[in-house]
């Protein structure tokens, strides 16, 4: 009965947030209103089946629905998709094996470079014959391929440095980093492999194999229209996969032992555990996330160049994983989407709004203090230039009252084993939580 | 024919020489404790049969295999597993979970089994679980699996740690000061824990104890170190009359009762 309450609610919420962004296509709050109904489902006390339903269905229908209205809402559902993958990537190399990573942006531009450079006419530079691009069905198989070349670098990276610890490794991580930038800014001579600071353009997109299907359903293709809603399925699918991936590494031997090395390293090497193998394991699938993102980004941006894989990107990285809860998959995925709509809506949206303020000429008066012209105001001021301080500040705030961030890890007494819903896990002991364990 | 045999086994930290040519050798079934006042090299001795140190000179054979340049996984899997004196739980972790880590190398699914979610992959996974709250009962945890390793009380977290070492199926378990900080009755547990262990779940234990009761009450063969060096070895009644112990280590041990 209760269940039935909150669904009811959780749907009239999704309708009436929904209604909201149709009647006002260019409202902030309104977009915000339907944002907050993920994390309503996610809190919400009803069952599993009915939440994923719920996800399900605002995700895969409302919100292509809403981004066919304002299609700025869905560049910006593609941009949260692509930092959550990456943020889950990194929530394994820190979150999970504790092993402090400031140069993980490296592993995306590999990514984004490797689709690049053969999805464009760029290899021709150094590959005689003209067989760039290559036609846009590769897409997928440099996604494939990407995992691979992510893993190996991932893994290359890691056997030199594993050793290190804690400060040193992430001083390596950023050194490797900076290295990978340096190349791709300057392997534009004596070979052209990356055209350098000017980056590379235009990049294949990825086919659009199902255009005959429609066009017999007698929809009308408009290609221009139709990438924003693809890219935006991709990057579902693909965060699909990734979250899949993580939570059955979590939710084993290897996630215990990632956690434990996190925990103390030489117990975890006095109890077995193959800490070499294990960190570059850790290593490697956090890179390959990264390096299958990266393709994808190339793909969506059509152009590409080393600015796009700066320290600052790490750092941005780092911070919605360390945000949303170290070690934590939804920690890892709210802290993303967290910021990344900070950054692109909230504080861009309120320094819109007081820029409009400035420029409207309104005057301030304030008891004893006098009064203030806004457009007085020096250019020093300018409200695009806090959004930085604001987003600063709430990282201080958070550090300060919820260290551990907005979602830390639960605890695991894998009571919740049960084997895909054929046979459960019967222990000696009481099964906490039968309303969640339902799968 | 011995379990462990070590023989000259030598190890200097720059000038100092943390332990001095010490022979050892531990029998099947058998109960060894290893005793010495304060900075005597026991636990060093402990690190560098686990391959934490690597010895300068001298000879370890586990079963009768050379255990030299073996990393510490490889002879915890081999069969080697041990405790720490300054309690080294994973305590971001469950109580089962720690019990489980120690499974890690016996657990025996791969990459395909994880990410696949096989069949395998959950009888084993279960087997495990099982397995570890089984443990848990042996060394008086029941019900706590599901606690935070760290909000243990002291007593308990010295029994998780034994669990854990157990998890791992060793031959021989190496404790490091189990009862230090337990009151008496809980001492009196943990001796007849150890002593159950014995042909049930190791096959021989070796312990380094401060608490006199417990290494006069259930080792049968003790040895002395002393600045590095072993000075006596021999039942514990032998050992108790030995004029050079009595000098080196109960004297101090007395002394140090009484502050």
């Amino acid at each position: 009965m209760k269940n039935w309450c909150f669904t009811g609610g959780l749907v009239g919420y999704i309708l009436l947030s929904s209604l909201l962004v149709y009647y006002f296509p260019r409202s902030v709050l309104a977009f915000l209103a339907f944002e907050a109904s993920l994390l309503l489902i996610y809190y919400a006390p009803v069952s599993r089946a009915v939440k994923l339903s719920l996800a399900t269905a605002a995700l895969v229908v409302v919100l292509p629905l809403i981004g066919t209205i304002n299609g700025y809402y869905l560049e910006i559902a593609i941009q949260v998709g692509i930092f959550v993958a990456l943020a889950l990537g990194l929530n394994i190399v820190v979150g999970f094996a504790g092993l402090l990573n400031l140069g993980y942006v490296a592993f995306y531009a590999i990514g984004a470079y490797l689709w690049a450079i053969f999805g464009s006419a760029q290899a021709n530079e150094f590959i005689a014959g003209g067989y760039f691009p290559l036609s846009q069905a590769w897409f997928f198989v440099f996604l494939l391929l990407s995992i691979a070349a992510g893993a190996l670098t991932g893994a290359l990276l890691g056997l030199p440095v594993l050793r290190l610890r804690g400060d040193y490794l992430a001083i390596v991580t950023l050194g490797f980093a900076e290295v990978v930038r340096a190349l791709v800014n300057n392997l534009d001579k004596p070979i052209n492999l990356t055209n350098g600071p000017r980056g590379i353009t235009p990049i294949e997109r990825p086919p659009l194999f199902f255009r005959p299907l429609l066009e017999g359903l007698g929809v009308a293709v408009d290609p221009a229209a139709l990438y924003p809603l693809y890219f935006y399925f991709i990057v579902l699918l693909l965060l699909l996969a990734i979250i899949l991936v993580t939570r059955r590494l979590e939710d084993s031997p290897v996630g215990r032992a990632w956690k434990a090395i996190r925990g103390d390293e030489i117990a975890a090497v006095a109890m077995g555990i193959p800490v070499v193998r294990m960190k570059l394991l850790a290593f490697a699938v956090g890179a390959s996330f990264a390096s299958a993102v990266g393709v994808l980004f190339a793909a969506k941006q059509v152009f590409i160049n080393p600015e796009s894989f700066t320290f600052m990107e790490s750092i941005g990285v780092l911070a919605m994983v360390i945000l949303g809860g170290m070690g934590s998959i939804p920690g890892a995925i709210l802290g993303a989407t967290a910021v990344t709509i900070l950054n692109l809506q909230l504080l861009k949206g309120l320094s819109l709004w007081l820029n409009a303020l400035r420029q409207s000429g309104v005057v301030f008066t304030l008891p004893l203090l006098g009064s203030f012209d806004l457009t007085q105001i020096p250019a020093q001021f300018e409200p695009a230039k806090y959004e930085r301080m604001i987003f600063g500040l709430i990282l201080i705030l958070m550090m300060i009252f919820r260290p551990r961030g907005i979602l830390p890890p639960q605890k695991r007494g894998s009571t919740k084993l049960t084997t895909g819903g054929s046979t459960k896990l019967t222990l000696p002991r009481k099964i906490e939580e039968p309303a969640n364990g339902a799968a | 024919m011995a379990l462990l045999e070590v023989q000259g086994l030598t190890k200097r930290f720059g000038g100092l020489v943390a332990l001095q040519s010490v022979d050892l050798a531990i029998d099947d079934g058998m109960i060894a404790a290893l005793i010495g006042p304060n900075g005597a090299g026991k636990t060093t001795f402990f690190n560098a049969l686990t391959g934490h140190y690597r010895p300068d000179q001298g000879e370890i054979r586990f079963k009768n295999r050379s255990l030299s340049g073996v990393t510490p996984d490889r002879i915890t899997q081999a069969g080697i597993c041990r405790t720490f004196q300054n309690i080294r739980l994973f305590g971001e972790m469950s109580v089962l979970e720690n019990v489980l880590v120690g499974m890690h190398a016996r657990i025996g699914v791969g990459l395909v089994d994880i990410l696949g979610r096989s069949r395998r992959f959950y009888a084993r996974e279960n087997q495990a679980a099982e397995r570890a709250v089984a443990l848990l009962a042996l060394v008086g945890l029941e019900g706590k699996d599901e606690e935070w390793a760290s909000s243990l009380a002291y007593g308990d977290q010295r029994r998780l740690e034994v669990a854990r070492a157990l998890a791992s199926k060793p031959e021989l378990l190496l404790l490091d000061e189990p009862t230090a900080g337990m009151n008496p009755s809980e001492a009196e547990g943990m001796m007849a824990l150890i002593e159950k262990l014995i042909g049930t779940h190791v096959r021989s234990v070796l312990l380094i104890e401060h608490n006199m009761r417990v290494v006069m009450g259930i080792s049968h063969r003790v040895s002395v170190l002393d600045y590095g060096e072993k000075i006596a070895e021999g039942t514990p009644d032998e050992v108790r009359r030995n004029a050079r112990v009595i000098e080196a280590y109960l004297g101090l041990a007395k002394q140090a009762n009484h502050a």
